[in-house]
């Protein structure tokens, strides 16, 4: 674990002069503020812009960032002489994934605060949050892993992303599309976080994000097995 | 004697290589390759590119996997090395792999953390390398050889008893080369075991104890440089350059003493050479190809 928490320090001041990975975790708590501010439709859901743009954010902020912090030590060889120090590949993960995922629970905290959630409904907001955002990472991190440089990163992660952050906006326009996209965990973080108000979680919720999980996980499992950390 | 020297012998062998063959799909890249460095020894694996020289240390390093043949670094295989043997092994791979956003220092204090070493050795090394002021710089905006010094100060974070060095002056200006082999030669001083590929043959001569000349994956020669280059010392002339510009070649042996003689005897030699070959004709006879 000391290696772990030694990635995390090390993970948290290369971020902060990062500015692409930063801008990934303030980006959409800021636009969800303004929209929130600044449009007032008669008729328009309650928290309407901080639920969507929530869900928007679980589907790019902690993949980009996962993938792109693991492609740039791929590329960069910094991996391979972590490695030949000694530090385990889960160790790394460990240290880069639970920091990315305390950052992007911090943009779920502003989005919490935006959208004035107290107490359970708070609460509530928060897990369903964390759930999207592990799943997100667990891409993100097979996305990573699987990439040898940036470039490869980024053509991989670009549609992965667009279609995982656009489809809960797309569905609420279109139920041919919000048929498909029920089966992806972020139109089913969308649709709970629609209804935190008044909790109504069904179990298909819950196991279609456990399932986008474990086939997030088993993608991982392959990419680290042909292509591992180096 | 340091305390890393009283825990060992001084002939204990710290490298050993016997007989390891590796493949690429159906390419071969290393082929029965042997060789043993002992405790304190500088040795030197020269080959031009491609010869196999970064797969060699892979292997050693336990990046890789051999194919064939069996080799150890400080008694343990290296197909099983562990943290034990990495905390005192040190690599200097050729791209450095250093965090560019993070300072020099950070850099090094992130990787004594990770090593175990204690972050107090930072400001020593930092100034061994001569990166002592450039401390608080981001690694995106050092030079070339100061990326190359850092990358070195890294691998002796861990006060490693054994350095493996993949190219350390490639590329290099001859100063901070300069700066690099004097670090070298300290560590080697203290009882550092170092394994350094080059291409670079006054780079070998002027560091090494033994080199390796390594060519298509297999080592054509072995021994120190001196040896090397009288073994191959075909001519066996001596070249007497004289003020007034005329050169002299006799035959080295007895029979050159006598006009050896009557030349300094009047005054007229400027220089005199052996016809003694370098590392680097002795590889250009051998193989037919340049180092570099």
């Amino acid at each position: 674990m000391r290696n772990a928490a030694a990635v995390w320090k090390k993970q948290m001041r290369d971020t902060l002069k990062n500015k692409t990975v930063l801008m990934q975790f303030v980006l959409f708590p800021i636009i969800a503020f303004i929209m929130n501010q600044a449009v007032q439709i008669e008729g328009m859901p309650e928290n309407f812009f901080v639920n969507l743009f929530a869900a928007m954010y679980i589907g790019m902020a902690p993949l980009t960032s996962m993938a792109a912090v693991i492609s740039e030590e791929k590329e960069s060889n910094t991996l391979r002489v972590l490695r030949m120090s000694n530090v385990k590949a889960w160790e790394y993960l460990t240290g880069v994934g639970s920091y990315i995922w305390l950052m992007c629970m911090a943009g779920a905290a502003a989005f919490c605060a935006i959208g004035s959630y107290q107490s359970q409904e708070a609460a509530a907001f928060l897990m369903i949050m964390a759930a999207g955002i592990l799943a997100s990472l667990l891409i993100g991190a097979a996305i990573g892993v699987a990439s040898r440089t940036q470039m490869m990163a980024t053509s991989m992660m670009v549609p992965v992303m667009m279609i995982f952050s656009f489809l809960p906006m797309l569905s609420i326009f279109n139920s041919t599309i919000a048929k498909i996209a029920k089966y992806a965990y972020s139109e089913q973080v969308s649709i709970l976080l629609r209804q935190v108000g008044h909790m109504e979680i069904q179990a298909e919720n819950v196991w279609l994000i456990a399932g986008n999980m474990l086939l997030a996980l088993g993608i991982f499992g392959l990419a680290y097995r042909k292509c591992g950390l180096e | 004697m340091n305390q890393k020297q009283k825990s060992q012998e001084t002939t204990e062998c710290r490298i050993a290589v016997d007989d390891v063959s590796h493949k690429f799909s159906e390419r071969k890249v290393l082929g029965h390759v042997t060789f043993r460095v002992s405790l304190g020894e500088i040795f030197g694996l020269l080959g031009p590119s491609g010869a196999g020289k970064t797969t060699l240390i892979k292997i050693l390093t336990g990046q890789l996997h051999r194919d064939d043949g069996y080799a150890e670094i400080l008694g343990t295989d290296t197909n099983r090395l562990g943290s034990a043997q990495y905390q005192k092994i040190g690599v200097m791979m050729d791209n450095f792999g250093l965090y560019e956003r993070l300072s020099v220092w950070q850099n090094l204090s992130f990787y004594a953390e990770i090593c175990r070493a204690p972050k107090e050795r930072i400001p020593d090394i930092l100034r061994d390398i001569g990166l002592y002021d450039a401390r608080k710089r981001p690694v995106s905006k050092l030079s070339k050889g100061m990326r190359s010094r850092l990358s070195l100060g890294r691998a002796l974070l861990n006060d490693a008893e054994v350095l493996f060095l993949d190219e350390p002056t490639s590329g290099l200006d001859p100063v901070t080369a300069g700066e690099i082999h004097r670090v070298l030669l300290e560590q080697r001083e203290r009882g550092t075991t170092i394994f350094l590929t080059t291409h670079n043959m006054f780079e070998a001569e002027r560091l090494c104890g033994r080199v390796a000349l390594l060519n298509q994956g297999s080592i054509i020669e072995l021994g120190t440089p001196g040896e090397i280059c009288r073994k191959y010392n075909h001519l066996n002339q001596l070249k007497i350059t004289l003020k007034n510009g005329d050169i002299v070649v006799l035959e080295n042996g007895s029979r050159a003493a006598g006009p050896l003689f009557k030349y300094l005897e009047e005054n007229k030699v400027a220089a005199i050479h052996s016809t003694e070959p370098t590392l680097e004709s002795v590889f250009v006879d051998l193989t037919g190809k340049e180092l570099n």
